[in-house]
């Protein structure tokens, strides 16, 4: 970004909702399914059919208003009428001025802070295939459409504009969509089309009022929304510097190109006449019911962070990455039990995110007392952390109690006096090295762990033969 | 014979249903092709219906309070795998895949619809000139309109043709053409029966009600079709009221409130049998007062913003994309056009582009906004009135069946004739049109009593005392 610039975005984000059934009617809410086979009158629009709400859409709404902090109220549907084919009724069930949720905000994993206006629900359309040169329904010679996901319901997670980098757009979905996962509304999945992110970028010098903003659309991974934030608000300083005057229109990402590209301007922006839906009567869950929702929420991933990171004394980046593998994979209670016992949170966190997250289904299998079981004997230096590793991978793949894979492996053997042994040997083996070992030169301690751990297949603990070696020099 | 007395009949093994049918198919084939009643006849489907009716009185079960009862259905009703229209070119030939809940209701209480009336276009209209099919005639003077919308439905019950009918009223769309037919339609409270299956004009207002000759037929088809429905979100939750048990409940106590506005404008012959019907009232022991709100005065140009409004949305899935008739062109939106201005006649459209008005951006707080306001202001001026008394009485229609033609050159003369009926639909609330006397040409003459939400029990009470005095 050029110097002496500074660019304001906020995101629209739609996600769809993980209910067994559509928003308006009991047709299964699945992807992928045959085309037009999860249909009915009320999806399809016909004539005479009508909505119900969907309760469980409004719970998993409301649970996403409370995991950002939201103010939960009474709220409307409107309709939101245009003309396209994906839409079976020409209109779109909507909420407008009165959303369910309002007014909350999402810290992001960097301390920045931004702002959620409205949370609302509404009803996704279907999906168009357009047969021809273009791939896009102008020109297209045939269009096809699929009604399934017409009537699946979504929630539109509208931001502030507090956004002021691409990479903080980035950060704000990547948590945002930690977030909707959380709260089990979401599956987050971007590249199906499941969230969905459009953006609004505009640029401005420091201090100065808000330029005039575009809208980007077709951004469908993490990866496009930085790119074409950072491609746009470019384009906009560059229009700017050379005299020009940004446009307010709507414009498409292209990922190849990786340019954008008008799709409409303001004046062509449609008058959706919108009113309230006279076939749904107005939504106002009582406080018995919030509160349900409310108590039924797990901890966010916000939260869950800094327990974790609150075991670190100045946790690195890496540690920071590791704790954010911790979260996306649910493990937290390996850490967080390990550090309660009193063993070194660094560690637990690091096989946490290494050999724990590594096994596929592995968490099944190890227990929090078993994964504190391991650390303690590798704290204490009966194992290696060679052979915590192996102990560990053997617990995620087969179960069972730390002991056990000790004393199947062998493990036990190497303790104490066995390792003198072999410290001792390896010495004489190498007086060479020995001597220059004992007159001060600390890097071949390296040398003789790594002749130890040859003679013992790996078995030995580092931290001991160390230790060993020390206590020969005097 | 009374649809009380056939079903009565049938349930006691008396009569058969299928017999009960044949006579209203004669009557229908004696009449059909002169009066244009019925868009389409159901006869296989209704002659099935009638033979399980008849199967199940000879095996000893009860078909239900409407055994045999043949019933006719206006063309905005979906009934499944039967051609439904709304009587309008761009849903030709459409076969719906599913049926409304009034008409599963009516089928398991032993009714057997037999077929489809004609209705002005998407129930836009006060004398079913508006549909696409050609006008339906009034029975009881074929050089007259039957009025509408549910014309056809009115048509059938007044020539003979099936003892009850079902109509949907969004202005007055029941009430009228009872009264210009000769007989009792009652426009329940918004939410009592199911909208599900009903093709929507307008969805605030729009409600489905029976067509009958006697006040007790029709409270025995609305307890039929009313009640909770969970495929329709504005069906009242409460239980339906119970109407036959009080249908001789009488009057005696009641104060009935005669509203000038709602004889305002009425030719005389109507306006003397409003006072009459007054003079009845007492005569049974009501205590009658006349009173003035000014409010109905509103109600005309509020409906007529309201209603197209919504009708501008409801009509707009009708593309040619999905369903019915599809007008071929190169592009989608020249295929849209094409189809639309094909499909819809003159009404249809002129309400779609009022209603687009209406809510266009710079317009929308000046009409619809403005018009929601006044709904507000009317439902309030009611439950003053309510306050003071127990039932409101007026004139149903402004005149007698009028002839063809003569209002069609003028749309506003055509929207007066809903003048005394509109209110109702903007407040959501109940009322019944029932014969009383007779006017010009010796023409019948309907007046409308009004009460509030889920009234029905005391306004078919009141109109049965009309009944009988009339
Ligand atoms: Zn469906």
């Amino acid at each position: 970004m050029k110097s002496g610039w500074e660019m304001v975005v906020g995101l629209e984000v739609h996600t769809e909702l993980r209910t067994a059934t559509k928003l308006f009617c009991s047709c299964a809410n699945e992807f992928g399914a045959a085309p037009n086979t999860h249909v009915c009158p009320v999806c399809l629009g016909l004539p005479g059919s009508l909505p119900v709400l969907n309760e469980r859409a409004v719970e998993m709404a409301m649970s996403i208003g409370f995991a950002l902090r939201c103010t939960i109220a009474p709220s409307t549907f409107h309709r939101k009428n245009y003309f396209y084919p994906d839409m079976p009724k020409n209109f779109q069930i909507s909420q407008y001025d009165l959303p369910i949720n309002s007014s909350g905000y999402l810290d992001l994993p960097d301390g920045s802070h931004v702002g959620i206006e409205r949370a609302h629900m509404e009803e996704d359309t279907g999906k168009s295939t357009h047969l021809g040169a273009s791939g896009r329904l102008h020109g297209a010679e045939r269009s096809l459409v699929d009604y399934n996901r017409a009537g699946v319901p979504l929630v539109e997670i509208v931001s502030a504009p507090d956004i002021r980098s691409a990479a903080q757009a980035r950060l704000y979905v990547a948590e945002l969509r930690r977030v909707l996962i959380a709260t089990g509304a979401s599956d987050g999945r971007m590249e199906e089309g499941s969230l969905r992110v459009d953006a609004n970028v505009s640029v401005r010098r420091p201090g100065a009022p808000f330029g005039t903003r575009c809208e980007i659309k077709n951004l469908n991974s993490l990866r496009s929304l930085q790119r074409a934030i950072d491609y746009e608000a470019d384009r906009q300083i560059e229009l700017i510097e050379d005299g020009g005057t940004v446009r307010q229109e709507t414009r498409h990402w292209d990922e190849s190109t990786g340019v954008t590209s008008t799709m409409r301007v303001k004046e062509e922006a449609e008058d959706y006449r919108y009113f309230r839906e006279p076939d749904l009567v107005d939504l106002a869950p009582d406080a018995a019911w919030r509160d349900r929702v409310a108590a039924a929420l797990p901890p966010m991933p916000g939260v869950r962070r800094t327990a974790l990171l609150q075991h670190l004394v100045d946790p690195t980046d890496a540690q920071r990455e590791a704790v954010e593998v911790v979260l996306d994979l649910d493990l937290d209670r390996y850490v967080h039990g390990a550090a309660e016992a009193g063993l070194d949170a660094a560690t637990a966190l690091a096989r946490t995110a290494n050999e724990v997250a590594g096994a596929e289904d592995g968490a099944d299998r190890l227990s929090v007392e078993a994964f504190i079981g391991t650390l303690r004997l590798e704290a204490s230096g009966q194992l290696s952390a060679t052979q915590a590793k192996t102990v560990l991978a053997d617990l995620l793949a087969e179960g069972g109690a730390p002991e056990e894979v000790v004393a199947r492996r062998g493990f036990t053997q190497l303790a104490s006096d066995a390792l003198d042994g072999i410290v001792d040997e390896v010495i004489a083996a190498n007086a060479d090295e020995w001597s220059r070992y004992r007159d001060g030169d600390d890097k071949l301690a390296q040398f003789f762990i790594g002749q130890v751990m040859a003679r013992t297949r790996g078995q030995a603990n580092g931290k001991a033969v160390v230790e060993i070696l020390r206590s020969r020099r005097g | 014979m009374s649809a009380i007395d056939l079903a009565a009949s049938v349930r006691r093994g008396e009569v058969t249903a299928t017999d009960a049918l044949a006579t209203a198919l004669r009557a229908i084939d004696a009449r059909n092709d002169e009066l244009n009643v019925f868009l389409h006849v159901d006869r296989d489907g209704a002659e099935a219906r009638a033979r399980a009716v008849d199967d199940a009185v000879a095996s000893g079960r009860d078909p239900g309070p409407l055994a045999g009862v043949p019933v006719a259905l206006k063309d905005n009703l979906c009934t499944r795998g039967v051609p439904t229209t709304a009587s309008s070119r761009i849903l030709e030939g459409w076969r719906p895949p599913y049926t409304a809940t009034v008409v599963e209701r009516l089928v398991a209480a032993g009714a057997v619809p037999v077929g489809k009336t004609n209705l002005d276009e998407f129930a836009m209209g006060s004398s079913t000139e508006t549909s696409a099919f050609g006008p339906t005639r009034n029975p009881l003077d074929p050089e007259r309109v039957p009025g509408g919308s549910s014309g056809g439905s009115a048509a059938a019950v007044a020539a003979g043709m099936a003892p009850l009918a079902l109509g949907s009223d969004t202005g007055g769309s029941i009430r009228q053409p009872a009264a210009l037919c000769g007989i009792v339609g009652v426009k329940p409270t918004y939410g009592l029966v199911s909208r599900y299956g009903l093709i929507a004009f307008a969805s605030s207002l729009d409600q489905i009600g029976p067509f009958a000759t006697s006040v007790a037929d029709a409270a025995l088809c609305l307890e039929v079709i009313a009640g909770h429905d969970p495929r329709d979100t504005t069906s009242l939750p409460e239980p339906a009221p119970a109407l036959v048990d009080h249908l001789d409940d009488g009057v005696a106590g009641r104060r009935v409130g005669l509203v000038s506005e709602l004889v305002e404008g009425a030719d005389a012959d109507v306006v003397a049998q409003v006072e009459r019907a007054a003079a009845a009232l007492e005569a049974a022991g009501a205590q009658v007062v006349r009173l003035s709100i000014p409010e109905l005065r509103l109600g005309l140009s509020a409906y007529y913003l309201i209603a197209p409004a919504e009708a501008s949305s409801n009509l707009a899935r009708y593309d040619g994309v999905r369903y019915g008739r599809r007008v071929a062109a190169d592009e989608l939106g020249a295929m849209n056009e094409a189809t639309r201005t094909l499909g819809f006649g003159d009404e249809v459209k002129r309400r779609i582009m009022l209603g687009t008005y209406a809510l266009s951006a710079g317009y929308y707080d000046a009409y619809y906004g403005q018009a929601l306001k006044v709904r507000t202001r009317m439902i309030e001026a009611f439950r003053r009135a309510y306050e003071q008394v127990d039932v409101l009485l007026g004139a149903t229609a402004p005149s007698v069946a009028f002839r063809f033609g003569e209002k069609t050159a003028n749309p506003l003369a055509m929207y007066l004739s809903d003048v005394f009926t509109i209110p109702t639909n903007l407040a959501g609330e109940a009322a019944v049109s029932v014969p009383f006397g007779t006017g010009e040409a010796g023409l019948p003459i309907g007046v409308q009593l009004l009460g509030p939400g889920r009234s029905e029990a005391r306004l078919l009470a009141a109109a049965r005392v009309l009944e009988v005095a009339s």
